[in-house]
């Protein structure tokens, strides 16, 4: 078969949403556990996320991927979408999709975009004022200032709601999307349950941590 | 015209191997000149088009249905025989045939029987190759299960989805071929006449069925596949489209009609439950392994379940009447079909039915449970007295066995069967007749071919449970690829054929017209007004009993409806689009001829035989009396213009390896 | 029972199509739902109107013929039934029934109720098949012993009826579970493993090429197979595929 066709056989695609989903996973682990750290300690938070922000590996190799993961699981998911309707081009006069599927797994584009809005202004929030600090302006780094920053954003309650909605469409986000890309990448044996179940606790825990932090920070100041 | 059957010469176990030795063949190169026409694509069309274009012929198929894989064979439920003898138990190519012939009730074809029990063993490893699952033991080997009418397991099966599983066998070896080109499909055409030139079938006329064009295609020699005409009865086993078309235009053309009356009214159906009902559901004859039949052995019991008052689990094991096992101890609820079917009938004639209607028996898996359960409770050491525990594990077994046909039930129903004992009752499942063939499965028209349910040869008067699917596959995969091969060898220069021909402008104008008359007709009922008109008088006076009064007056009511019909019948829509009603017009016009050939079929034949029980030939205990002496032979009859006017040939039938008996299941 | 049924009539392939309504009365639960539209038929034919054409055959639930959209779901609220087997003691009297043909790209409409999924026909042209030729000398039947478990997941999957409900229940009009029933049944078993590689390969290629959407494993299909075809097919399928993808 030819290679292109190979490229865009509709199950690879499925496998590439898949593989990024699941390494947004994993970097989304790694976010909550740093933002945790705010809850119990100011100083240590502090040195975490200036070795974030200044190690040369994590800025100019893991950053650039981690962007192109999250641009590559949004592109895909709206070329897949777009596919997928042109796959039915009448609609239903009726249709109960809530009979034979769960509302997260039919609304992936919903909580997805959401998630996107929410990255916007998360990007706004901080890393475009992270940026201006270092590369525009040039300042000299302080390891001190990260958790000032952070507590800062969480006085304004509707920027501290709007995040809490966000994780928690997050949450529907993971929900489908940690066991469908077991799914995806053909994983169906004896620890695909538990894994699946580990998922489901992920999709629940995550997001509740990170509204956690954002109440805690709300409410602490 | 005399009926040649040309069967070889020689000792019976011989012939088919002397026969395939010293045929003509068609060499590879000369089979690409050659083309065949298959209608219909169930197990017997199917198998043979994959075959044939494996060969080297090109193919074209036909099938009204959207796909091949939905041909009716899809529904056979229980499994398919071959003389394995996997088992050890005594199985043999001789018992086999024996036992088909003796099932058959000694009015089948001794050679063509010996030639199916003979490929009946090539078929399963044919499907196992295929990828067909059937159904294995914990060692990997293939399981058997046993099968009304014998007294070996040869039955191989997929659960209740035997005939699904090799139908899907043969579809995938066809897919393989239209894939390569060498099948050409036509679905949801429809064949409404055959085409002769000089004498030869070589071509069809077909509708096409979502466009309504009138398409000819020409070919070297065409095979009908397309199954029984159980749907003259309107309520059968049959799907809604199977149709006896095809098989009756080329009896229209010449092709002799042989024991129209041998239908198998099959003993395990979902009762009828009210004036809408438009098919009859069947039970696999399987569930007879552990299901016993009753009735309940008072009037006034009967009648108590019937208005409600009592449920069948009231009843005592005193009060039951296990009739099968009371009449035939030795095979008790494993008698063949029509045994069954007719003591079911018996019972409920006599006023012991369990349902509103009054015609249905109890088939009752309660024994089963109690016996698999204790069984499964000894072998997981848990206490085998425990009540609740030995339903538990036997419903579990049981379900395993059966769990589809009684999810099917329950659906229809909408009672449970593993807690209170199903109903059945007979209903029309296969017809044993159909075209004349000879040897070769050619009918009296030269090149054209009959196989499977479509064809009269191996079934007799009877068929035996888990020898359609045999039959038909044995057609298909191992017979007709020879028989063919031998009738196109003096063909391979031939070329194509021109479907300009005049034959084919005057048989595409005859269709033509028929279409057009019904369309213009505007009559005030619709097709299935009459085709529900005719299963009445099919089922009342032509069913499972038949008597001269009955059948002199089925004669003469189907000529007055077919009358009627025609003056009457109003078809809705076009000629040019997709149209149901239409073809179900084009459809019923031929059962109501055949219905009435039927009946003359079964008036003439004085006898009680298999499917054909007339009641003043039985003994005086009601067991069927055959008349060897005058009826050992198939009637083949001639079309002359109108079904009364059809003409009687007889092949006398000869017995040279299986003696005549009484065929007794006591 | 009395009944508002909502149908979708459409003359041909190229007409728009649109809902009509038709009053019923007289229906009886015993009725199953096709037996309803047959007297919806027989009352329309009298009345000198056009019936209302749809897809049906063997009406036992195994030929796979038989579709409709039935409220929204595919052969209607009840499971594991196609909707020859769905019977009228699912609704209730007064009840508004929508019935639409199953819809997707890939399943055109050719008149009122019916579609076209010959598509279907075609991903099995591609590769469903073990390529075996007919002969009386094949192999002892179990002269291959397979594992009664392997077997019986094969079979499993083999009782799929191709009848398009995992389509037309799919949000996006995914034939994935269509094709991984095939796919598993072939795969579990020693003979079809020989042509494994092609086969997935060729299937999968095939049902893109058709316009199917692509599967975002809601799991809809499984809820609504009549046949209660397993989504573990699903995830064979993508194993298969992955592997076969490596091999080239």
């Amino acid at each position: 078969m030819a290679q292109s066709a190979l490229l865009n056989a509709s199950i690879l695609k499925k496998v590439a949403m898949a593989l990024s989903g699941i390494f947004l996973i994993t970097f989304l682990a790694l976010h909550v556990s740093l933002n945790f750290i705010s809850i119990i300690s100011e100083e240590v938070f502090n040195q975490a996320s200036h070795f974030m922000g200044y190690n040369p590996l994590i800025q100019y190799v893991m950053q650039p991927v981690l962007a192109i993961g999250v641009i590559f699981h949004f592109v895909m998911g709206f070329i897949l979408t777009l596919q997928n309707s042109a796959a039915r081009p009448i609609a239903y006069a009726k249709y109960n999709g809530a009979a034979n599927a769960s509302w997260t797994s039919r609304n992936m584009i919903i909580s997805g975009l959401v998630i996107l809005a929410f990255l916007g202004l998360h990007f706004y929030d901080f890393w475009i004022p992270e940026v201006a600090y270092k590369y525009v302006a040039g300042t000299a780094p302080d390891a001190t200032r990260y958790y000032g920053e952070l507590v800062h954003k969480f006085h304004d309650p509707i920027r501290t709601g709007l995040y809490c909605i966000s994780f928690v469409l997050l949450g529907f986000h993971l929900w489908h999307g940690f066991s469908s890309s077991l799914q995806s990448m053909g994983m169906n044996n004896k620890y695909s349950r538990s894994l699946s179940r580990f998922g489901y606790g992920f999709a629940v825990v995550v997001p509740a941590l990170f509204v956690i932090i954002a109440l805690f920070h709300h409410f602490n100041n | 015209m005399a009926l040649d059957s040309k069967i070889p010469h020689g000792p019976i176990s011989d012939k088919w191997t002397d026969y395939k030795d010293h045929i003509n063949l068609v060499n590879p190169a000369n089979k690409r000149n050659l083309d065949v026409i298959v209608v219909g694509t169930g197990l017997a069309g199917g198998s043979a088009a994959a075959t044939l274009a494996e060969l080297g012929y090109n193919v074209k198929a036909f099938c009204f249905q959207d796909s091949p894989r939905r041909a009716h064979s899809i529904a056979a439920q229980g499994g398919i025989n071959a003389a394995k003898n996997y088992q050890g138990d005594g199985d043999s190519v001789f018992r086999l045939f024996y036992d088909t012939v003796k099932g058959g009730d000694y009015r089948a074809r001794e050679a063509n029987v010996h030639r199916l029990a003979e490929v009946s063993a090539n078929i399963i490893d044919q499907c196992v190759a295929q990828g067909v699952p059937l159904a294995r033991e914990y060692g990997g080997l293939l399981d058997n299960r046993s099968f009304g009418g014998t007294l070996v397991s040869r039955t191989f099966y997929a659960k209740g989805q035997t005939g699904q599983q090799l139908l899907l066998g043969a579809y995938s070896a066809m897919n393989r071929q239209i894939g390569r080109g060498k099948i050409k499909m036509y679905n949801r055409h429809e064949m409404l006449d055959l085409v002769i030139v000089n004498g030869k079938a070589r071509g069809i006329i077909a509708r096409n069925l979502i466009t309504g064009e009138i398409e000819r295609h020409s070919a070297h020699a065409v095979v009908i596949g397309s199954g029984g005409y159980g749907n003259v009865f309107f309520l059968s086993t049959n799907a809604m489209g199977s149709n006896a078309t095809a098989a009756w235009k080329i009896h229209k053309k010449g092709a002799f009609f042989a024991n129209p009356c041998y239908t198998q009214i099959h003993p395990t159906c979902i009762p009828v439950s009210g004036d809408h009902q438009s098919k009859l559901t069947l039970m696999s004859e399987s569930l007879r392994n552990d299901g016993r039949i009753w009735v309940p052995a008072k009037l006034e019991d009967a009648k108590a379940i019937r208005e409600g008052k009592k449920k069948p689990t009231d009843l005592s094991e005193e009060e039951r009447d296990y009739y099968l096992e009371r009449r035939y101890p030795s095979f008790g609820n494993l008698v063949p079909r029509d045994v069954a079917s007719r003591a079911a009938k018996e019972r409920c004639d006599a006023g012991f039915g369990v349902n509103k209607t009054g015609e249905a028996v109890y088939l009752d898996f309660a024994a089963a449970i109690q016996r698999y359960g204790k069984e499964q409770a000894y072998i997981k050491g848990l206490d085998a007295n425990d009540k609740n525990l030995v339903i538990k594990l036997g419903t579990e077994v049981v379900e395993n066995k059966y769990g589809n046909l009684f999810q099917m039930y329950l659906k229809i129903v909408d009672e449970n069967p593993y807690v209170t004992p199903m109903m059945i009752y007979p209903a029309v499942h296969y017809t044993m007749g159909g075209t004349w063939v000879d040897y070769n499965l050619m009918t009296t028209i030269p090149g054209c071919f009959s196989i499977g349910e479509s064809n009269f040869s191996d079934h007799g008067a009877n068929r035996l449970g888990a020898s359609a699917l045999m039959q038909g596959l044995a057609d298909g995969y191992f017979v007709l690829p020879y028989t063919i091969g031998d009738y196109l060898s003096p063909d391979i220069k031939m070329g194509e054929i021109s479907t300009d021909l005049p034959e084919f402008v005057e048989a595409e104008k005859a269709v033509k017209d028929q279409i057009e008359k019904f369309l213009n007709n505007n009559g005030t009922h619709s097709v299935d007004h009459f085709h529900k008109k005719l299963g009445k008088i099919m089922w009342d006076k032509v069913g499972m009993a038949r008597n001269a009064k009955g059948l002199n007056e089925a004669i003469v009511e189907i000529a007055a409806l077919r009358e009627e019909f025609y003056r009457d019948v109003k078809v809705p829509g076009k000629a040019n689009e997709f149209n149901q009603e239409l073809e179900k017009a084009t459809r019923v016009a031929d059962f109501l001829e055949l219905g009435e050939l039927f009946a003359k079929d079964a008036l003439h034949r004085n006898e009680s035989c298999g499917g054909h029980f007339r009641e003043e030939y039985q003994s005086a205990d009601g067991e069927a009396q055959r008349d060897d002496e005058n009826f050992a032979y198939v009637a083949a009859w001639e079309y002359k213009g109108k079904p009364s006017d059809a003409v009687l040939h007889k092949e006398e039938l000869v017995f040279d390896n299986i003696k005549l008996v009484t065929r007794s299941y006591k | 029972m009395k009944l508002t049924l909502k149908i979708w009539r459409q003359k041909n392939a190229e007409d728009k199509g649109a809902i009509v309504d038709y009053p019923i009365d007289g229906i009886e639960p015993d009725m199953s739902f096709l037996e309803m539209l047959d007297v919806l038929n027989e009352q329309l034919i009298n009345k000198g109107e056009e019936p209302v054409a749809f897809d049906h055959d063997c009406r036992e639930g195994i030929c796979g013929m038989c579709s409709l959209f039935i409220n929204g779901e595919a052969h209607g609220p009840d499971r594991g039934v196609t909707t020859c087997q769905l019977h009228m003691r699912m609704f209730k009297d007064g009840d508004t029934i929508f019935i639409e043909p199953f819809r997707a790209k890939a399943f055109p409409v050719i008149k009122d109720l019916v579609v076209d999924r010959s598509s279907f026909d075609r991903i099995q042209h591609a590769g469903g098949f073990i390529s075996v030729n007919t002969s009386g000398n094949t192999i002892d039947a179990n002269t291959i012993p397979i594992n009664k478990h392997d077997a019986d997941m094969a079979f499993d999957a083999a009782t799929c009826i191709g009848c398009g409900a995992c389509v037309a229940t799919c949000k996006n009009s995914s034939a994935m579970l269509f094709v991984s029933a095939k796919v598993s049944q072939y795969a579990l078993l020693p003979q079809g493993r020989i042509e494994a590689t092609d086969r997935v390969l060729n299937m999968v290629h095939q049902m893109d090429a058709e316009g199917f959407g692509n599967c975002t494993n809601t799991g809809a299909c499984e809820v609504e197979c009549p046949k209660g075809i397993s989504l573990e097919n699903i995830a064979r399928m993508n194993r298969e595929y992955l592997s076969a993808s490596l091999k080239g």
